[in-house]
């Protein structure tokens, strides 16, 4: 009766030697590309990396100088972005998550928001465009490309949003309601704060979705070139992404700026790692406090 | 003293969908006393427990037809205040469950909902309600720390001293210690026999000692019915139904 089972257990441990041996590679594919990449921005952009580079407006032909503009101006239309996305996005979340039943309503709902994350950004630049700069009379401005890049990192949020209510326990719920609390004292007291660090998760990946994203921004707040920083919302900004496809494309000295280039995409990279940290920083803080 | 009643539930149906979990229950509770539900897995106990402070209502699929009493008042009532009656009908689930915040902070939960500001007040009450759930001895020196820091005893012990807190008429009790110790248990049990000082109680067990123990009232379902209730001690000695007794006797398929 057991007289293939030597055989079998070494086949068995045959195939789980190939598939363990497979997921490996695969987890070491993603490793190495984001450090390919990251080797190679360093490689041929740190040259440019100076005081002068990150303080200074670009200088002749923007062959020249730095990037301050556009590093003020990206830091303006992501946090722009994510202060008007977090407070819709977690409002739709509550709606779709706490207050209605699952039902077929709820399903067209959350049909719209997953095609919403499947439309092409340069949509929503057009949208941007037709809807805040022309229709609403804003203008090329800090404050239409906030609101464009807001619609666009919103089903991010709502996604991370759900998913942060949906972990918290129903119990916690029930043991609310049991005590005589309404049910948006439940939602504000317990299941929110119980939810805060999968909402912050959201606003980190919305925060590094708007940052690096040059379409939306284009026809709606990115200027070619504009040597001093914004002084109000409704300015048109210089921002890091755009720069970078402006120099590599559009720019006077293609080639001889290339090291421009690479060193934006550095000082991009860099910010978005920055803001990033500093909500996980935060959000590491919030969960030891319970 | 004269017994005087506190719910009546009246030809009670409860339907999750099509499946009809409770049929054509009717039962007296009075107040100051223990009731106990016993009954075999999956017979409705915890459906009829959380009718009777609307738990229910969270579910959309369910249906319900009759009366439930609570002081002669229907609590199905359209124009009842939902909030309101919980308030009044406090509940302490199978498992522990206290907020993840401090044990202060998870007693003082009810008062802060229901409008309290008064911190002396608050401080006072959150003390009492502990002391009458024999946890302030063990807790009291690390009151603000995180309520998830305790065991689970002292935790199921402080969610009953968060449902005490808002000073409820009645306390319903699923299973509470079904995730305990057997010292926890008999922590919550000589608690329970405090209690019905103030409270009228409804207590679902698996448990047929801890029922004769605790209860002064004993109900039996079995598949959603209610098929036998008396005075415990009848119910444990002298059933009139061969069912209750083979369920109670250990006897039961
Ligand atoms: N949310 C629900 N949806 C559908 N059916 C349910 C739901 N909750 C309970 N039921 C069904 O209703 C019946 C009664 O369940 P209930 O939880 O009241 O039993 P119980 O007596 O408390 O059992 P236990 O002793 O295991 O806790 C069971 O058949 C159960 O499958
Ligand atoms: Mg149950």
């Amino acid at each position: 009766m057991f007289k293939n089972s030597n055989h079998v257990q070494g086949r068995r441990k045959l195939l789980q030697f190939i598939m363990f041996g497979f997921f490996r590679v695969s987890a070491a594919i993603n490793g190495i590309a984001l450090l390919a990449i990251f080797y190679f921005l360093v490689s041929r952009g740190w040259r440019a990396i100076t005081w002068t580079f990150l303080t200074q407006p670009p200088i002749d032909s923007m062959t020249k100088g730095g990037i301050l503009p556009c590093i003020v101006g990206t830091v303006c239309l992501s946090l722009g972005a994510i202060i008007l996305a977090i407070p819709i996005g977690v409002a739709s979340a509550i709606y779709l998550n706490e207050y209605t039943f699952q039902g077929r309503v709820l399903r067209m709902i959350r049909l719209g928001i997953n095609n919403l994350a499947g439309v092409p950004s340069i949509v929503f630049g057009l949208f941007g465009l037709a809807f805040f700069v022309v229709y609403l009379k804003m203008g090329v401005s800090i404050l239409a490309g906030a609101f464009t890049l807001a619609v666009l990192t919103l089903p991010v949020i709502i996604g991370a949003t759900e998913e942060g209510l949906r972990s918290v326990p129903d119990t916690y719920r029930e043991a609310s309601l049991g005590l005589g609390a309404t049910k948006w004292q439940t939602i504000y007291r317990v299941v929110l704060p119980a939810a805060l660090p999968g909402i912050l998760t959201g606003g980190i990946l919305g925060l590094s979705r708007a940052a690096g994203e040059t379409a939306p921004i284009m026809f709606t707040a990115a200027a070619f070139f504009t040597p001093s920083l914004p002084s109000s919302i409704f300015d048109e900004v210089m921002a890091l992404p755009y720069h970078i496809y402006v120099l590599a494309t559009a720019g006077t000295e293609i080639e001889a700026t290339r090291h421009l280039q690479y060193g934006t995409a550095l000082v991009l990279i860099f910010l978005v790692l920055g803001l990033n940290l500093m909500a996980i920083i935060y959000r590491a803080r919030l969960q030891k406090r319970r | 003293m004269e017994k005087s009643l506190k719910i009546a539930i009246k030809e009670l149906n409860f339907f999750y969908r099509d499946f009809k979990a409770l049929t054509d229950i009717s039962l007296d509770v009075y107040a100051h006393e223990v009731t106990a539900f016993i009954g075999p897995s999956g017979c409705g106990k915890s459906t009829l427990l959380r009718c009777l402070n609307r738990m229910n209502d969270l579910i959309s699929y369910r249906r319900i037809e009759g009366k439930i009493l609570l002081d002669d008042q229907n609590i199905y009532d359209p124009n009842v205040d939902v909030v309101s009656l919980r308030r009044r009908i406090g509940m302490v689930f199978q498992k522990p469950n206290p907020f993840p915040k401090s044990i202060f902070e998870n007693v003082a939960y009810g008062m802060r909902v229901n409008g309290f500001k008064d911190k002396a007040y608050m401080a006072q009450q959150v003390e009492t309600t502990l002391k009458s759930a024999a946890l302030w001895d063990e807790v009291k020196d690390r009151i603000h720390e995180s309520a998830l820091g305790l065991s689970g005893g002292q935790q199921q012990r402080l969610c009953i001293a968060r449902a005490m807190a808002v000073e409820p008429d009645v306390l319903l009790m699923d299973e509470p210690c079904s995730a305990l110790d057997p010292i926890a248990t008999q922590k919550i049990e000589e608690l329970i026999h405090q209690l019905k000082e103030t409270y009228t109680i409804i207590i679902v067990t698996h448990n047929m000692q801890q029922a004769a123990r605790v209860s002064d009232i004993t109900a039996f379902f079995y598949l959603g019915e209610l098929v036998e209730t008396d005075k415990t001690n009848t119910i444990f000695t002298r059933p009139k139904l061969r069912q209750t007794e083979d369920y109670i006797t250990g006897r039961f398929g």
